[in-house]
């Protein structure tokens, strides 16, 4: 084997030594939860998917998670065709407003909203709706780096102007240019941005705590990996399952998308 | 009554005058190409025909209907574009119907339609292909059958070919022009390469910064440039600075040697003029009664069907095409020839 062969061995193997090693090693505690009496058990698993908490949390995360990829996607859909066709001049604002997110601590973010929100003139945080409503409006501030990322990249490999016209030039009004031409062929776009709020809402803890406590699922997350050790343990693993599982259904859908590869130009 | 009338049109960007003046009628079933160098101003008008730009004054008519304002989508005009824009997510068949679907007509007879129309495009088996599986020069034939499935009363064709290679823009060429012959469709054209204007069209618009130059059929616009600029843009063009001698009997002079026209000059003895000439007006050697140059040749290049040949005269070059032929004794580089060129050949231009 020649020695830059080795090197790229060695560099691999560590690689799967830092990301699996603490993985593992979560693994390995979660299972103790019924030492001494037997060595491994599914003990803490059992306990946590027996807790009537955690389907209540991750029912009411992925609810709002819906409800924010709706939000967004009406939003950013929009937005993002019509700066792409219209007004590629504005695309660089639209981009650094649609980083802010990245700037603006999440605390920061979450303060601000409550500030705002819980007195004259809005009072939305007075019912459980209104502070329902305000985490999904906060919570698509938050994704939006994503959603718009995925849905622009997806916008810019199908040459959106040439298609919008040539469908008009058939006849297509804009609504048929854009549920029959332009968002068919964001599919992959749209799924990548989807799966990654559904992602960043579930997991999400500040906001959430801050504001619905522990009815969310970062929150519930976070309390049991404070007090029950091995059932926290046991939760960061479905955690981190849940999110892969997305990220395997990302690729799945992704598969055999006709056209994607190319919009235009000789083969 | 023309077909298709364009009055008085101009088009204004923040960045300046890109369409001026421009008058062109158009009869049906004629086929008429937009020639120019890029930002002349030819696809800016194409696409005022086609609706996605907006005159800033004149008009567009189409069967003495005003369709200056009329959205794309109810204009009944199909569009090729250059690069293909067939959509992804629909196989051939789907896209070719698309139009169809659109008009709500019955699925049998879009499927009827799609099938009759990849035929015409020689592709009859390739309905159930996505785009990505086609070679270019497939898509853009399917580019066609899409905008000729709507029937439209004038199809436009965005430099169609500039994405392909060489021989597949020949063949599809040439399948272009059967196409529109055999379905009578009045056709607009923008290209800005005049073998392929030349080539396909009954009339040539020339265009240049935003005005009409000329137009003409492809033999007028080639044999009798109305300017400079459509005598240079269209084909290769000799141009050699003279003195005007005799203006009655059409001399003028090069470097102290007489060049006889053919014509009378309008420009006064003394004058100077440039003359110009085709390269394939020019031959190698010495011919009784014509006008002579001498020259040394600079570059030959094999060219297949010619022979390019460039001659230093001293302070100019000029430009000669030869018929190949097998036996042909091809020029020597270095070497010095006479060129001679009939009087009928020369063109002069003040």
């Amino acid at each position: 084997m020649k020695r830059s062969a080795l090197w790229s061995w060695l560099w691999i193997v560590l690689g799967v030594i830092y990301f699996f090693a603490p993985l593992l090693a979560t693994l390995e505690f979660s299972l103790r939860a019924s030492r001494p009496t037997l060595f491994f058990s599914l003990l803490a698993y059992q306990q946590v998917l027996g807790d009537p908490g955690f389907w209540r949390g991750l029912l009411f995360s992925t609810l709002i998670a819906l409800l924010t990829i709706i939000t967004s996607l009406l939003l950013v859909l929009p937005t993002a065709y019509w700066v792409n066709l219209r007004l590629p001049q504005l695309r660089p604002v639209v981009e650094l407003i649609t980083l802010l997110p990245f700037v603006i601590p999440a605390i920061v973010l979450t303060f601000g909203l409550i500030k705002i929100y819980s007195g004259r003139p809005f009072h939305i945080t007075n019912t459980t709706f209104g502070t329902n409503a305000l985490l999904v409006g906060a919570y698509v501030v938050l994704t939006l780096p994503y959603m718009y990322r995925a849905v622009d990249t997806g916008l810019r490999a199908i040459d959106v102007r040439t298609l919008t016209e040539a469908a008009q030039s058939l006849g297509a009004d804009s609504i048929t240019v854009l549920t029959q031409v332009i968002f068919p062929n964001l599919r992959v776009a749209l799924l990548s941005g989807t799966f990654l709020t559904l992602a960043t809402v579930i997991g999400e803890y500040t906001i959430a705590s801050f504001l619905v406590g522990l009815n969310a699922f970062g929150p519930y997350v976070s309390q049991i990996g404070q007090n029950r050790a091995y059932q926290g343990a046991a939760l960061a693993l479905i955690s981190f399952s849940l999110v892969w599982t997305m990220i395997g259904l990302i690729q799945f859908f992704n598969r055999g998308i006709p056209g994607q590869s190319q919009v235009a130009g000789g083969r | 009554m023309a077909f298709l009338d364009l009055t008085n049109i101009r088009k204004e960007f923040t960045g300046g005058v890109a369409v001026e003046n421009f008058n062109l009628q158009v009869e049906r079933g004629e086929f008429v190409s937009f020639l120019g160098p890029s930002g002349c101003g030819k696809t800016t008008t194409l696409r005022m025909v086609a609706g996605f730009e907006l005159p800033t004054s004149g008009a567009v008519r189409l069967e003495g209907l005003d369709i200056t304002n009329k959205p794309p989508n109810q204009r009944n005009v199909g569009m090729v574009f250059q690069s293909y824009a067939l959509f992804p997510n629909m196989t051939v068949g789907e896209n070719v119907g698309f139009g169809l679907k659109l008009r709500k007509r019955p699925q049998a007879d879009i499927d009827k339609r799609a099938t009759e129309l990849l035929a015409l495009i020689h592709l009859p088996d390739k309905g159930k292909n996505y785009p990505y599986q086609l070679s270019g020069g497939q898509q853009q034939r399917v580019a066609l059958a899409r905008a000729l499935a709507i029937e439209p009363q004038v199809l436009l064709l965005d430099e169609p070919l500039s994405a392909l290679d060489a021989k597949i823009r020949d063949e599809l060429r040439g399948e272009i022009r059967r196409i529109q012959q055999q379905l009578g469709i009045t056709t607009i054209y923008v290209t800005h390469d005049q073998q392929e204007a030349m080539a396909l069209s009954d009339r040539v618009v020339v265009m240049s910064k935003g005005v009409m130059e000329q137009v003409g059929t492809p033999f007028e616009i080639y044999n009798y440039p109305k300017n400079q600029f459509v005598a240079s843009f269209v084909g290769t063009l000799n141009q050699l600075r003279c003195r005007v001698e005799h203006p009655a009997h059409g001399q003028v002079s090069y470097d102290g040697q007489l060049i006889s026209t053919g014509a009378p000059i309008a420009e006064p003895k003394g004058a100077s003029v440039s003359l110009m000439l085709r390269p394939e007006e020019l031959r190698l050697g010495e011919a009784g009664g014509e006008n002579q140059l001498t020259g040394k040749v600079e570059q030959v290049s094999f060219q297949g069907a010619t022979i390019r040949v460039i001659m230093n005269l001293g302070t100019v070059t000029l430009t000669l095409d030869v018929f190949n032929e097998r036996k042909l004794e091809l020029p020597k580089v270095g070497q010095t020839y006479t060129i001679s060129f009939p009087p009928h050949a020369c063109w002069v231009m003040a």
